[in-house]
């Protein structure tokens, strides 16, 4: 028989200040104080970061990757939106 | 550490043909494959196999070299040996969270090991009755990991490739530890050199294993390297590790135990004698000298830490009913 | 104005904590690949490296000061039973999770409070080693905390386990408070705390964690003393003849 599963959390983590969280991994733990616990001691260890946030993974709601197309294709044709569209002479420097 | 002699792989799929055609088309532009793609059942399948069986070998590759972290013979060496056995749990972990992306938990998964029903790398089952062992298994067995593992950072399967890289990055220290322990025993006294020349006579041969069966006996291969999450052919690799091991040996001045073992100026690599792969299956198939203790250890963590999980498991449930009695009021809340 | 300490009280004292954090850092790492999450088999190997790197910075320290040329291993290696001084609560063996994690409570809940004192000491190294050593000994404090109050009012059997390793561990802890004649002396000369000042802090740990884990503090009615005169347990040896095997069986050799 299998036993009862320990909650799965995913774990971000800030670098350094002025940068972001960004997703590390995952780790199991059946409650948020020992998830933080675990995830400073597997994801920290080589000084990795300054701060950890943990999410319970089934908190997580993702986008469709079926509906990629619909979501994601109708910008490919918005180029007005990059700087690069819009022409200015050579003369005019740095903008 | 993990050898790439995937054993029993299925990599059999049956979606209709223009389904596979789409996906291997993504494979082939080098895309990424995510968790929640449509991919075929016999990628999926594969990757489970191979991911699971790749982390299995994580935890148990813990135990050989576990067993001198109370016997390192001084405080750096133990330090660092508890530090590296230490990092293959972690990598354990990240593998296995990388194998739950695709629809297994990690209890599954560790029972599927301890029943036997899925394997890892047999190299594991073999004895580490000297130090020189821990520093025989640190250049060999983690050299030829390394060979495998670096193609695997390039893996199609997204979650896999993410968590080789920072595998990759962790473990670098671990090769060079390995070596640094033969070295001193090597310009050490004559005792302590044929305890390393003793100890490589032991692992060499197996490390040549733990690249898996010759090509030409490699089933389920083709697939793999179609699908990219294999990118070299096991003689490829093995090749690869070979001409890299034997310089170092000569280094140290201890020789590989193969009278065979000849540098071919035609090749441009060295030729090798022939592997028993008598021996390989046997202790692929729980022959090895360990095989029985490797998991009748992991079983023993188990068990013995079933009522700490089930504690904290029940401990979070109270915590969520109080709460919950709680919650009326919420400035009455901690 | 305070009296100076001799320095072979302070090598006597930076020896005596190197070998509880030897001792007990030597102990985590047994868990090593057996422990009952692989995320707790990580943080066990954590808090023992943090332990031998203590225990060989305090060493290194006793040597230097002593002169006569010892380094770290000699310390760790190269001594007979008696003449190791750490606690007797530290060499006791892991037995199942409980136990250990309540040893490591009891130990980080003593010495984040002294390593604290300890960040002021008059001796410069000894301050220095302390600072770094009181931010690693108070996460082994949280960390085994929480594990106590999860243990203690989790299921019948983990309450049940964790009774068991108060009632087994908790005559061994009077000796973190014992004063002797080199407490004393360097208490006087502002080296560190005189232990006995650390129960009340020691004690308030104690009584919260256990109020949360729903244990019992209880009465000790025979105190387990004599590991700082080197009067150890029958453990002590056999873990001495592991640590000790290779400088034994191979002496004077580099490794």
């Amino acid at each position: 028989m299998t036993e009862a599963r320990t909650p799965l959390w995913e774990v971000f983590i800030r670098p350094r200040n002025g940068l972001s969280h960004k997703h590390v991994g995952s780790v199991h733990a059946a409650d948020a104080t020992m998830a933080l616990q675990a995830a400073r001691d597997v994801y920290t260890r080589r000084g990795e970061g300054l701060s950890v946030w943990v999410v319970p993974s089934a908190e997580i709601t993702a986008s469709d990757p079926a509906d990629k197309d619909a979501l994601f294709e109708p910008t490919a044709s918005k180029i007005y939106r990059h700087p690069t569209f819009y022409e200015v002479p050579d003369e005019v420097e740095n903008m | 550490m993990y050898s790439q002699g995937l054993i029993g792989a299925d990599g059999t799929t049956d979606e209709d043909e223009a389904f596979l055609q789409h996906f291997q088309s993504r494979i082939d532009a080098e895309q990424k494959i995510e968790p929640n793609d449509a991919m075929p059942e016999g990628y999926r399948r594969t990757l489970i196999r191979q991911i699971s069986q790749h982390a299995h070998s994580e935890i148990v590759g813990m135990l050989p070299e576990g067993n001198w972290i109370s016997r390192a013979p001084t405080l750096r060496r133990k330090a660092a040996l508890l530090a590296k056995v230490q990092d293959e749990g972690g990598h354990g972990l990240y593998l296995y969270a990388a194998a739950e992306t695709l629809g297994i938990s990690r209890e599954e998964m560790t029972e599927q090991l301890l029943t036997g029903a899925a394997k890892y790398s047999s190299i594991f089952n073999y004895p580490t009755p000297t130090w020189a062992d821990i520093g025989a298994i640190g250049w060999l067995v983690d050299g030829a990991a390394i060979m495998n593992q670096i193609p695997l950072c390039r893996c199609s399967f997204g979650p896999y490739a993410r968590a080789m890289i920072r595998i990759c990055k962790e473990e670098s220290f671990h090769q060079r530890q390995g070596y640094e322990i033969m070295l001193t025993l090597c310009s050490g006294t004559p005792e302590q050199k044929q305890l390393a020349q003793d100890s490589l006579d032991r692992w060499w041969w197996p490390s040549l294993m733990m690249f898996g069966p010759h090509d030409s006996d490699s089933t389920h291969s083709d697939q793999s390297m179609a699908w990219k999450i294999k990118r070299f052919s096991n003689d490829e690799l093995r090749q690869k590790f070979i001409d890299a091991t034997v310089p170092q040996a000569e280094f140290l001045g201890i020789k590989m135990p193969d009278p065979d073992l000849e540098w071919s100026e035609k090749r441009g690599s060295y030729d090798h004698g022939p592997i028993d792969w008598d021996e390989f299956w046997r202790v692929v198939k729980g022959g090895g000298k360990c095989s029985k203790d490797r998991i009748s250890d992991r079983q023993a963590a188990w068990d013995n830490g079933a009522w700490v999980r089930e504690a904290a498991l029940a401990y979070a449930d109270k915590v969520r009913a109080r709460q919950a009695t709680a919650a009326p009021t919420p400035v009455a809340a901690e | 104005m305070a009296q100076e300490a001799s320095t072979t009280s302070i090598v006597t004292f930076l020896t005596r904590l190197g070998d509880d954090q030897l001792v007990l850092g030597h102990r985590l790492s047994e868990w090593c690949g057996h422990a009952p999450t692989l995320e707790e088999d990580l943080a066990l190997a954590n808090m023992g490296l943090d332990l031998i790197g203590q225990a060989r910075a305090l060493y290194t320290r006793a040597g230097e000061l002593e002169g006569e040329g010892r380094g770290e291993d000699d310390f760790a290696y190269l001594r007979r039973e008696v003449d190791y001084q750490n606690l007797l609560l530290v060499e006791r063996p892991n037995g199942d999770f409980a136990r250990t994690i309540l040893k490591q409570f009891y130990f980080a809940a003593f010495m984040t409070p002294f390593w604290q004192g300890t960040s002021n000491s008059s001796d410069e190294a000894l301050a220095a080693i302390a600072a770094k050593a009181v931010k690693e000994s108070t996460y082994h404090l949280r960390h085994s905390a929480e594990w106590v109050i999860r243990l203690g009012d989790g299921t019948a059997e983990s309450a049940n386990r964790m009774k068991c390793a108060v009632d087994d561990l908790h005559a061994y802890t009077d000796e973190m408070f014992q004063s002797d004649a080199l407490t004393k002396e360097l208490a006087g000369a502002g080296v560190a705390p005189e232990p006995a000042t650390i129960k009340v802090q020691w004690q308030a740990s104690v009584t919260e964690i256990f109020d949360a884990a729903n244990l019992a503090i209880p009465e000790i009615a025979w105190p387990q003393l004599g590991g700082r005169q080197g009067e150890h347990t029958e453990d002590m040896g056999h873990l001495l003849a592991e640590l000790q095997f290779m400088q034994r069986a191979y002496p004077g050799l580099q490794w």
